[in-house]
């Protein structure tokens, strides 16, 4: 350990939902796109999925909504090193989705895609269970568009790059495939946990 | 059954600026000592700090490290900053740090530090927001945002590269325009408080992107934001209602 001279830092505060290496953000919620925020009404939002499935499928905004609602309430982890705890997301478990597009066995990953062309990779397994929504409301309101309203990909157990803004469609495959901060030196999975920030982590 | 390509997916949507360089994926898992050798004042709120980082590997302007800080009972907090100085073989970096308000590590850098002092660092991280000095480059920032930027000036008139390369950046007044005396002829300053005699002052306007749009250089402009989320909101919505394309903006976010 190489201790910093004169260096104590912040009140030590005992909270065991803080990965290593994280802070508490509190009321902030730091924006860090690195495209310009995308111009999309809802009415010119889809969501497709694709790839290895049985039925690909496109949903656009009025369809998405008709499935079944579902919330999440927790925390969210940003690789640059802000935790933001008790953030409410309103919108559909993905689940719902794939239960209609039927993963193919031989799927193991997927690349999720904005509108804005950004793409991240995913295992399956991240994204089935309970573990991942595509999200339209942050705390009761439509979601705003510099964090990727009208509707973003939320998974929250995973940093925050990984839950793509204007999210655009998943494409299940058989391997997985570097998305765009994963080609940029980036975790292939980013778990905050095991603080998988950069590839070699 | 929909194709399965073996190549890489590429997304029935417009495509995002796609990365620069490869990145050194061995440089950034290293963590590795940083001897703070100077420090100089640039403005009331920001000073830069020079690091000997005898085994730094090398950097591209517009990268950034990862940063961090421990104190005596293991706890460390570590913060992404980008590099202000232009690559060279000196074995030295240097770092341009705002002292934010209540920060933890800025905080320590701008009442703590002194020369001598040891951190740590990887990198350098990102290709994203790296600019090789190969395309015209269009730099806008806002206070420490100009630091990234400031190593593509750097940059450009260390190799005395041909490329074209414009700097639009905003400050509070000229007392908080960080790098004033270093900036030159490529650089238009936008005071948002207050100027110098005969000066307006303002919010950076569509009449300062639209002489630099108009006339864009062959292969046209790379347009690179830094700065707040708020500034880097406004300023690429002017870029794009200046006709600048949207693949062709990067953006960089404080937080």
């Amino acid at each position: 350990m190489n201790v910093t001279r004169g260096f104590t830092g912040r009140d030590r505060v005992h909270n065991p939902g803080l990965p290593p290496g994280q802070y508490d953000a509190g009321e902030d919620w730091p924006v860090l796109s690195a495209e310009v925020t995308p111009d999309l009404a809802p009415a010119d939002w889809t969501f497709r999925v694709d790839g290895l499935v049985e039925r690909p499928r496109t949903w656009d905004w009025d369809e998405a909504h008709a499935l079944p609602p579902s919330a999440y309430e927790g925390d969210i982890h940003c690789v640059t090193s802000w935790s933001k705890f008790g953030v409410r997301f309103g919108g559909v478990s993905l689940d719902a989705f794939l239960d209609v597009a039927r993963p193919h066995g031989s799927a193991t990953h997927a690349v999720a895609y904005s509108h804005t062309g950004y793409t991240t990779n995913l295992p399956l397994a991240d994204l089935t269970g309970g573990r991942a929504w595509i999200a339209w409301e942050y705390d009761g309101e439509p979601l705003p568009a510099e964090h990727g309203g009208p509707a973003r990909l939320l998974v929250p157990h995973l940093y925050f790059w990984k839950s793509a803004k204007w999210i655009a469609g998943l494409r299940l495959l058989d391997h997985d495939e570097p998305g765009f901060w994963e080609q940029n030196g980036y975790h292939a999975r980013g778990n905050p946990w095991e603080e998988q920030r950069y590839s070699g982590d | 059954m929909t194709d399965i390509s073996a190549s890489s997916f590429t997304p029935p949507t417009r495509f995002a600026v796609p990365g620069r360089i490869a990145v050194s994926n061995r440089a950034a898992a290293v963590w590795q000592t940083a001897t703070l050798t100077e420090i100089r004042r640039e403005t009331p709120h920001a000073a830069t700090f020079r690091f000997a980082v005898p085994a730094w590997a090398g950097h591209l302007p517009g990268q950034h490290l990862m940063l961090r800080l421990t104190a005596e009972d293991g706890y460390a907090a570590q913060r992404h900053y980008s590099i202000a100085s232009a690559p060279d073989d000196t074995g030295h970096i240097e770092l341009t740090l705002d002292h934010v308000e209540g920060g933890e590590v800025s905080g320590w850098f701008h009442t703590v530090a002194k020369p001598g002092d040891e951190v740590e660092v990887r990198g350098p991280l990102s290709g994203f927001f790296a600019w090789p000095g190969d395309r015209p480059a269009l730099l806008i920032g806002a206070g420490s945002g100009v630091v990234p930027l400031m190593a593509m000036v750097r940059h450009h008139r260390a190799r005395e590269l041909s490329v074209p390369l414009r700097l639009l950046v905003s400050a509070r007044s000229p007392e908080e325009l960080i790098y004033a005396r270093e900036l030159g002829a490529e650089t238009t300053p936008v005071f948002t408080r207050s100027g110098p005699e005969g000066v307006a002052v303002g919010r950076m306007t569509a009449a300062h992107v639209a002489p630099v749009l108009s006339e864009p250089p062959p292969g046209g402009w790379e347009a690179y934001v830094c700065g707040s989320n708020a500034f880097a909101e406004h300023a690429s919505r002017l870029l794009v209602e200046a006709g600048q394309p949207v693949d062709r903006i990067r953006i960089e976010r404080f937080g």
